[in-house]
């Protein structure tokens, strides 16, 4: 489902985030990037998304090839992730509710079901009782759920998580590893990068090891 | 369908969103707009009530003709017949110049100065109503009778209506220039106004740009906000012209009692008042596409 072969990225400026890295993510497989920071798990996550553009090497993602994709096609490449984002990128000015139905509607997504959804996923992070809360007034790890919610939403096939418990407390944790576990078992495609050994030992997942922008042993 | 529908729902119901989050601004530039568009729509309002003046007048257009100082009465006389046996003509009145000095002196109040002098200084005169008031048969008639024996002179009444006509035809011109002018001078005031939203519409566009959303779902609470805008500033310029209208109005009717005449300005009509809005909106939307297209590309994500 996601390849990368032979990946290199580096910034201009010189700085070299990824160099040579090659590996592949089976549909269904639930992946764990680790390493230190500063070794480019980020800037991994940014190529698999478009966000960012390969210096060189194909990254292949259900087929297309995301480095080679038009701006025009890049959207609908989008569509098949979840999107957990280190600095969350919540609107503020729009409440919890409307945060996570965004999705849906960029997706033309029936008003109807849509509200079902929301609290679907709301309910999982255990946010529904702040569905009319401005997202201002969450703590930072009510912030990080209502991310999670947001991505999970549109129910995609790829999950990808940028330290998604970066700032729960350890009950909250725990919880978002129930909550990626239940996603894996019903086929979702998940990529997490992330330090945190407590969800690493929960959840016992294959891990890619990155060193220096480099694939570890 | 539906899901396309619900799409515009929320891009129309954001563009409204984004006027109600700085009304002061919106309103100073619905102002902006307002003024510029009532500026022309006045212009042809002006020239619109003018032709219909001189439409009014020129209903019946006259010929005068004035014989030679020295032809005598039965030499006019043989013209009358000649202009009465004519096809173009359905009537002509012949006035003799004694009658003629005498309307000068009543009317003009210079009976003394018309005294004194040696002889009668007017010619004898023919009043003729053409058949056919357009302006083509009304030469013809002209050079025909100009070319009789003893016509000193054929001058044609309407001359004055056509060169207001040619006038008006100027006016015209200069407002279709006025018009372009501003349009350029809208698009240039959405285009920077859409500029400001999409900066500060920054966050909102990156976040939706991250889950996938196109350029054309991303652009277009941006265009209806151009056409929104444009539509307000039609209207308010409307409300300014049919204003200044209905307030020229009020002081004609007085003096309309004075001179005992009915005299008003017309308001402009549905088909102006629609072209005007139509016209306002594409402009806008226009100038909106312009911005938008060229500052979506600053906003992309992972982009800093």
């Amino acid at each position: 489902m996601i390849s990368f072969s032979q990946v290199s990225k580096r910034y201009p400026g010189g700085h070299r985030a990824l160099h040579d890295v090659s590996f592949t993510v089976e549909t269904g497989e639930l992946v764990f990037v680790c390493g230190p920071s500063g070794a480019g798990k980020s800037t991994l996550l940014k190529l698999l998304v478009a966000m960012e553009r390969p210096t060189s090497g194909n990254i292949i993602v259900n087929g297309q090839n995301v480095g080679a994709l038009k701006p025009r096609a890049i959207p609908f490449l989008r569509r098949n992730f979840g999107l957990v984002v280190q600095d969350h990128k919540l609107l503020y000015d729009r409440n919890v509710y409307e945060n996570v139905a965004l999705p849906l509607r960029i997706l033309g997504y029936p008003e109807k079901g849509a509200a079902r959804r929301v609290r679907a996923a709301l309910d999982k992070v255990g946010l529904l009782k702040h569905e009319r809360a401005l997202p201002i007034t969450l703590s930072g790890g009510e912030q990080q759920r209502l991310c999670i919610a947001r991505a999970i939403v549109h129910r995609p096939r790829i999950l990808v998580a940028d330290e998604p418990t970066g700032n729960l407390d350890a009950e909250y944790g725990a919880a978002i590893g129930e909550l990626i576990r239940a996603l894996h078992q019903v086929g979702v495609t998940i990529i997490i990068a992330t330090h945190d050994q407590t969800l690493l030992a929960q959840l016992a997942p294959r891990v890619i090891a990155l060193k220096d922008g480099k694939l570890a042993a | 369908m539906m899901a396309w529908l619900a799409q515009h729902r929320h891009a129309v119901a954001a563009a409204c969103a984004r006027f109600a989050a700085a009304p002061l601004g919106t309103a100073l530039n619905v102002l902006a707009l307002g003024i510029a568009l009532s500026l022309p729509v006045a212009l042809l309002v002006l020239i619109d009530n003018l032709q219909k003046g001189a439409q009014h007048i020129t209903a019946e257009p006259q010929l005068s003709l004035y014989m030679d100082l020295s032809a005598t009465r039965e030499q006019a006389l043989e013209i009358g017949k000649r202009l009465a046996s004519n096809a173009g003509v359905r009537g002509a009145r012949l006035v003799p110049r004694e009658q003629a000095l005498q309307e000068l002196k009543q009317n003009s109040g210079l009976a003394d100065v018309i005294d004194t002098l040696p002889g009668n200084p007017l010619p004898d005169a023919y009043v003729i109503d053409p058949r056919d008031g357009s302006p083509p048969a009304l030469a013809a008639l002209r050079s025909q009778f100009a070319a009789m024996p003893h016509v000193a002179q054929v001058e044609l009444d309407a001359a004055w209506a056509r060169r207001l006509d040619a006038g008006l035809r100027l006016g015209r011109l200069i407002v279709a220039i006025i018009t372009a002018l501003l349009a350029l001078a809208l698009i240039a005031i959405t285009f920077n106004t859409v500029r400001l939203q999409v900066l500060t519409q920054r966050e909102e566009i990156e976040v939706a740009k991250l889950i996938g959303a196109t350029d054309t779902y991303v652009r277009r609470p941006f265009l209806y906000y151009g056409a929104l805008q444009g539509c307000a500033g039609a209207l308010l310029g409307w409300l300014i012209v049919a204003g200044g209208v209905w307030l020229v109005n009020r002081n004609l009717a007085e003096l309309s009692q004075v001179y005992a005449s009915l005299f008003e300005l017309q308001y402009p009509n549905h088909t102006e008042v629609i072209e005007l809005v139509a016209g306002a909106i594409a402009v806008n939307w226009f100038g909106a596409f312009l911005s938008v297209g060229r500052h979506l590309t600053l906003v992309e994500p992972g982009r800093h």
